[in-house]
């Protein structure tokens, strides 16, 4: 998939204006891969940026041409959905450091002619969004209606509302956390070891190597799933139903179909991911942490905004359960702003926020239709 | 007949155009709608019942979960031109201390209390001995949330205890709405079965 990603077939805007890192770093030749769906009203009010989380890519409601299935949020987004493309135009960008088009690991570095794998500077949640707004310029684009996004999409979102206030109307950060916990933290520490530990990926050098660390990242990609489900999704959709056979196997085949959904789960994602990039996104995601890079507490970012905000939870989320999201209302309230909370009763962890889950539809579409009302659209 | 209607329309009367308002116990966001509709308010709920937040936004209404009791503290001094407390302030573990919190966050409040002292009430509990039930306070006493209930001149004594001003008073039962430049006259305490309260610092 490396050589290909120039050729997915999506829109492509590049910039030789270098974009500086959070680390000090910087960037020289930025591109980033995105779709866009709906047309954008003559006087471009009516753009909503969606950002994607970790696993996630620009195709957010079309086809991967990757997978060949359909967009990852396909149900949410498109001609009558919550966020509806007859009205507005939604933008989704691959993100920087990611593999699908965007710069990242698997990008040529310019200064070398070779693929940058671990010379590419570490990335941030707010690089990340500095490259979504060089987007937003090049499109000409002064305000955005909303931001929404999940999980890592979520953590963007708070850092467009903390650092581009000026620049949206409306915020949707969803089953997201201001600042990675430890779990949080522990939990991208075994996949990236995963990675690391498969000979494979040669200290990174894989591309050049004419490799690819498959078991590592599938094994990532395992542990990271298990922590978008919850006990009761896992019980309800494998229990300790055995795999194709009637009794167990007193061998270490995969005897449970909790085993063989989860290998099934990690070979499918190597053939869409990039083992470097795991550990560049994963990385962004753990150091995030919206009051140091802020230097202020969340009141204090949030206060006297402009900006309105609809956060949500799910019960069932033990990733970035609802406390984390409270956590965000609480300091929005403090600080004065026009802040929705809701939270919704759903057993299916974290990943609920991609599912069918028709009380979270309500709550989205009855906030957009208000935001847009509001800005006249 | 005077409805819950009647209700939330005297308290949409007496909110300014434009004003930001906190709605705390906002139920399903009548009254917040109401006001967003004739008032062009900049609403905001606080309710207890997620399923019932839930439902406010999905009517386009700003509205989180939380507890009278432990989230007013929340928000800044003078944060809102008014803040609304529509028969729930009864059913608050402190109701004391909500109203001072109301009048610190709110420059107004319009607090609504359904009235013990009316006559029907008295009337219940005098003939029977038993905990009066009536429309406005329909519970059994075991499973009430009005813990905390009032008559309309415990709430004006507890006002002027406090410093409270009142500037006016609705007083209302089945045939009759009558309003108050200030406190209500001692027959509203007999006679009304419903007050609602514009009060400021």
């Amino acid at each position: 998939m490396n050589n290909d990603q120039n050729k997915l077939p999506c829109s492509y805007f590049t910039d030789n204006k270098p974009l500086l890192l959070e680390s000090g770093t910087s960037i020289d030749e930025l591109t980033v891969a995105y779709e866009s769906y709906g047309k954008l009203n003559k006087d471009k009010s009516n753009a909503i940026i969606i950002c994607h989380a970790l696993s996630g890519d620009q195709f957010v409601a079309s086809k991967n041409p990757l997978t060949d299935k359909d967009g990852w949020w396909a149900r949410m987004v498109g001609s009558g959905k919550p966020i509806d493309t007859d009205k507005y135009f939604v933008i989704c960008a691959n993100v920087l450091g990611g593999c699908l088009g965007s710069t990242g690991p698997t990008s040529i570095n310019p200064k070398t002619g070779e693929e940058y794998g671990l010379n590419f500077p570490v990335i941030t949640i707010s690089d990340m969004v500095n490259a979504q707004l060089r987007l937003v310029q090049y499109l000409e684009i002064e305000k955005l209606l909303s931001v929404i996004g999940g999980s890592m999409g979520g953590m963007q979102v708070l850092e467009w509302a903390a650092s581009y206030p000026d620049k949206i109307h409306s915020a949707i950060p969803i089953a997201t956390s201001s600042r990675h916990t430890a779990q949080n933290i522990a939990f991208h520490e075994l996949g990236r070891q995963a990675i690391m530990a498969d000979p494979d990926w040669h200290g990174g050098n894989y591309i050049k190597a004419g490799s690819n660390p498959i078991k590592g990242l599938s094994i990532a990609r395992m542990t990271a799933h298990v922590t978008y489900l919850s006990e009761a999704s896992l019980t309800k959709k494998f229990g300790r139903r055995l795999q194709d056979k009637e009794e167990i196997s007193f061998g270490f085949d995969a005897d449970f179909q909790i085993e063989s959904y989860l290998r099934h789960q990690g070979q499918t994602f190597v053939d869409r991911f990039d083992a470097n990039s795991y550990l560049y996104i994963t990385r962004a995601m753990d150091y995030f942490d919206l009051e140091k890079t802020h230097k202020k507490s969340l009141t204090e970012i949030y206060s006297k905004t402009n900006i309105k905000f609809l956060i949500t939870s799910f019960t069932g989320d033990w990733l970035y359960p609802p406390s984390e999201n409270l956590m965000i209302v609480r300091a929005l309230s403090a600080g004065g702003a026009d802040v929705s909370f809701v939270n919704i009763n759903s057993d299916k962890g974290h990943d609920a926020f991609l599912l069918e889950e028709p009380e979270f539809d309500d709550a989205m579409r009855g906030f957009i239709n208000s935001v847009s009302l509001e800005a006249n659209i | 007949m005077v409805n819950n209607r009647t209700d939330l329309e005297l308290i949409t009367s007496l909110v300014d155009k434009e004003a930001r308002i906190l709605d705390v116990g906002c139920g399903n966001g009548e009254l917040l709608k109401s006001l967003k509709n004739k008032k062009n308010v900049k609403g905001q709920g606080l309710e207890l019942k997620q399923e019932r937040v839930n439902k406010c936004v999905a009517k386009g209404l700003s509205a989180i979960q939380g507890n009278a009791d432990s989230d007013l503290s929340l928000y800044p001094d003078q944060s809102f031109d008014c803040v609304i407390l529509s028969q729930t302030i009864q059913a608050t573990n402190n109701p004391k201390n909500i109203l001072i919190e109301l009048i610190r966050i709110g420059r107004k409040a319009i607090i609504s209390i359904p009235n013990f002292g009316y006559w029907k009430v008295r009337l219940g509990f005098a003939t029977y001995g038993k905990m009066p039930i009536t429309e406005k306070l329909s519970n059994n006493w075991y499973d009430t949330p009005n813990i905390h209930l009032c008559s309309i001149l415990d709430f004006v004594d507890l006002c002027r205890e406090l410093n409270i001003k009142i500037e006016k008073t609705i007083v209302l039962n089945s045939n009759n709405i009558k309003s108050f430049n200030g406190a209500p006259n001692s027959w509203s305490n007999f006679f009304g079965e419903e007050a609602i309260f514009l009060i400021k610092n």
